[in-house]
């Protein structure tokens, strides 16, 4: 069974509050029937350098992506997944992680496109834990296996595919969301990530240039409604009932942003698009823009 | 695969210590070796260190090669990154002390005798080898 939304006026603004809990929340709820906490880090090994207590390790890389096909895991081996890591299918999930969350975002957008309901995210991921002195302890957590069903995964609506994003160029806005040396085409890859490069710089022509990292504030927390709307819909021009497909590197940073775009503010037509750079930078003949333009079609 | 006998010697046990574990018991190791990388000793300074990009998260490294006899590496990378403090500690306490010459001859690929691919995944490995080359690059360049 789900546990109750966290009622908290900070969040109330947000278009679905009840996707967000605070650190304070979880250290009351750690325990409660129902609720699971994964951590999802970059690092493979920070979670056994010292997890929330009670929480249970879920990794991307191993984990959720098929060990073959890049792809995600099917529906068996997401079942097999989550009755791994004790989750049933009404539970609620927690999840949080290091680098703001990236790969806390990430987990719940995989999360999504099997359709599991209540999934939601720390507020300031592991830092915001941290900075607060709260526990951290190496101890195993005991899991008992639960019995989750197999759904099949639906990628028609969160999630595109390289071919859609050509068909969509020029009639579907598209967000970039890494770094500005990255979109312009400077570098192939992000600064510190060189073996996730690609042959060729740029961006998706028409795509807009909007940092992850300008839907965080400087605690690593979401920012507010009022200051996101004025990313995202001021200056960037999208709108909340209007389609969007966003994109990154390899799809965790702009999982970042489509939670930032479909459960913060409301959008109910996101998708992302996680082939991102890695892909389209290293396809043949596929159109590339660079520099500071979005450039056209 | 690489021939673990041809490895300095307290490297080939590292190899052979990981080889012989599975799954979550190769990560308990990786997190042990993670737990001892020692601090940079007094008057080395991470600023005058060089970063290693290939790493995902802040590694610097620093080779001393004033006694060509017994190399000295110095390592220094965040608690948060423990993946690559692992990394750093395996070559720290496989090579440190070792001649260059002897650092110079380990095989590029004496990674993937750990048998970590399944469990690290073969992307994050990576920084592993980037590690060694930026010792080997340090050594040659002097």
């Amino acid at each position: 069974m789900p546990v109750a939304p966290e009622q908290n006026d900070s969040f109330a603004a947000y278009a679905h509050p009840d996707r967000l809990v605070s650190t304070g929340w979880l250290a009351e709820h750690l325990g409660d029937p129902g609720l699971v906490v994964l951590e999802s880090d970059e690092d493979v090994l920070l979670y056994e350098s010292g997890h929330i207590p009670g929480s249970v390790k879920l990794d991307w890389h191993t984990e959720l992506n098929d060990s073959v096909t890049r792809d995600y895991v099917d529906g068996a081996g997401f079942a097999a997944l989550m009755s791994a890591k004790g989750i049933s299918r009404t539970d609620t999930v927690v999840i949080y992680g290091d680098k703001s969350n990236w790969w806390a975002a990430y987990a719940l957008w995989v999360l999504t496109l099997f359709g599991h309901e209540d999934v939601r995210l720390l507020d300031g991921g592991r830092a915001a834990w941290q900075a607060e002195g709260r526990e951290l302890t190496r101890d195993t957590t005991p899991v008992t296996p639960s019995d989750y069903p197999v759904v099949e995964r639906d990628d028609t609506r969160i999630r595109a595919y390289q071919d859609e994003v050509r068909s969509a160029l020029g009639t579907v806005p598209l967000i970039d969301v890494r770094s500005t040396v990255e979109y312009t085409g400077e570098r192939t890859h992000m600064p510190d990530y060189p073996e996730e490069g690609a042959l060729r710089g740029g961006h998706i022509p028409t795509a807009a240039s909007v940092p992850w990292a300008r839907a965080a504030a400087e605690d690593g927390r979401f920012k507010g409604r009022a200051e996101l709307a004025a990313i995202y819909h001021d200056e960037a021009g999208l709108t909340p009932e209007g389609e969007v497909i966003a994109y990154c590197r390899i799809g965790e940073r702009s999982s970042h942003t489509w939670f930032v775009l479909t459960h913060l503010l409301g959008h109910t037509s996101v998708k992302n698009y996680d082939g991102s750079w890695t892909e389209w930078g290293n396809a043949v003949r596929v159109p590339i823009a660079t520099g500071t333009e979005p450039g056209t079609v | 695969m690489t021939d673990v006998a041809a490895l300095p010697p307290r490297l080939a046990e590292i190899v052979e210590d990981f080889a012989a574990l599975e799954g979550r018991d190769k990560l308990a190791l990786l997190l042990e070796l993670s737990d001892e990388l020692p601090d940079l000793p007094a008057g080395v300074d991470a600023a005058d260190m060089e970063q290693v990009p290939e790493c995902q998260t802040p590694l610097f490294v620093t080779v001393d090669a004033s006694d060509p006899a017994a190399v000295r590496l110095h390592f220094q990378a965040p608690p948060e990154a423990p993946t690559t403090r692992g990394f750093a500690a395996i070559l720290h306490q496989g090579l440190d002390g070792e001649s260059a010459e002897t650092v110079l001859a380990v095989p590029e690929d004496f990674a993937a005798g750990l048998g970590l691919a399944d469990t690290v995944s073969p992307l994050r490995l990576r920084g592993l080898s980037a590690m060694l080359t930026r010792i080997k690059r340090q050594l040659r360049t002097g």
